[in-house]
Order: C-alpha cells, then structure tokens, then sequence
C-alpha cells in the first residue's frame, strides 16, 4: 500500500515525532508507514486522515499484490 | 509534546518497571526455590512446595505484568514483540526436542538441563526482537 504521508507532513511541516504524537503510536511506526514497510490499522488511518483533514483514500493507495 | 502524550509515555515507563520489578522477583525467588532447599532448609519437602508455590504466584504475576506492558504498546511495536514470539516459540520447541534427543539417545555425554533452553530463549528473543526492529526501521 503507497501512501502520500511524508508530503502531507511536509506541507504542514509536522516532523515525524509530532505527527506520532498527534496520533499517539511511536515515531518508528510513522517512520515504517511512510516506507510502506508497514500498513497501519484502520484506527490509526483515520487518525491520520483526521490530522491532515484528507480522506483515507486521498492518503492511503491500495495495489493489489502479485 | 502534548499533555495526552506525556501521560502515555510516563504509563509506559511504569509498566516497563513493573514488569522489570516482578521479573526480577520471580528470578530471585526461583533461585530461593533452589539454592534455599540445599543451604537453608536442608531440603525439608514442605517448605520447599511452599517456596514453589510463591514462585509460580510470582510467575503468574510477571505474565500479567507482560500483558500489561504488550496493551501499551502501539501496533507495530506490537506485531514486532509478537513475531519475535513466534520465532522464539518455534525455534524453542525444535531446538529444545533437537537437544532432548541428543541426551536420550546418547549422543551428548551430559545431561540436556532446562536452564539451556531458557538461556537459549532468552538469547533467541533479543535477536528476535533486534532484528525485527531493524527490518521495520
């Protein structure tokens, strides 16, 4: 899953550590999302939708596999 | 860094210290369990299932202490605590078998003791959990 979160965060010039902040999860864990090297759960992309005041599907882009 | 989130990571803390605490008391008493049977008690049977029974209750009181440090955790850190489990688990049962049988069919000149496979669990979780922590960084 591609997600736009380090231009998003860019923009609003939020450092990683504020944004897990805001969202209460580790920086690591914002660190790994903005890779792709993790795909967060639903509670916490909403959260994320609800900093950056986007819909999910306008942060989070879903490739299928294979 | 907001107030919501110096109360999370000051929770944290002290569930790290709990659980440190009750792991620190479990370890020394199951060596009173051990070393009190040979040197202080002189192996007297009661007191020695008495000390077990404090040692399994002190047991029991590290595994929730291990479930309430796992709840504070954030997902990720969770699924990295939680394949570092499985791979221990797993490796545990194949290698501790592996050394089992090693010492039933005499291949070993000693005996197979459970403080390897403890030893060897707690080495194998670290590595684990290194690793893990690498591949997600």
């Amino acid at each position: 899953m591609k997600n736009n979160i380090r231009v998003l965060r860019a923009e609003r010039k939020l450092t990683q550590g504020e944004l897990a902040d805001a969202i209460g999860v580790s920086r690591q864990t914002i660190n790994a999302i903005e890779k792709g090297k993790f795909d967060p759960s639903l509670p916490t992309a909403f959260r994320l939708a609800g900093v950056f005041e986007k819909r999910i599907e306008e942060i989070f882009e879903y490739h299928e596999e294979g | 860094m907001n107030s919501v989130t110096m109360e999370r990571k000051s929770e944290r803390l002290r569930r790290v210290r709990l659980l440190a605490l009750w792991t620190f008391v479990w370890t020394i008493s199951t060596a009173l369990v051990v070393f009190g049977s040979e040197f202080i008690w002189n192996g007297t049977k009661g007191l020695t299932v008495f000390a077990l029974g404090i040692n399994i209750l002190l047991g029991i009181g590290m595994i929730l202490a291990h479930r309430n440090f796992l709840e504070i955790l954030d997902e990720l850190e969770r699924k990295i605590q939680l394949e570092s489990m499985a791979i221990t688990l797993g490796l545990t049962l194949v290698i501790g078998l592996a050394y089992s049988m090693l010492d039933v069919t005499d291949v070993i000149p000693w005996d197979a003791e459970i403080s390897f496979l403890v030893m060897f669990m707690g080495i194998c979780y670290m590595l684990a959990i290194f690793m893990n922590t690498r591949r997600y960084r």
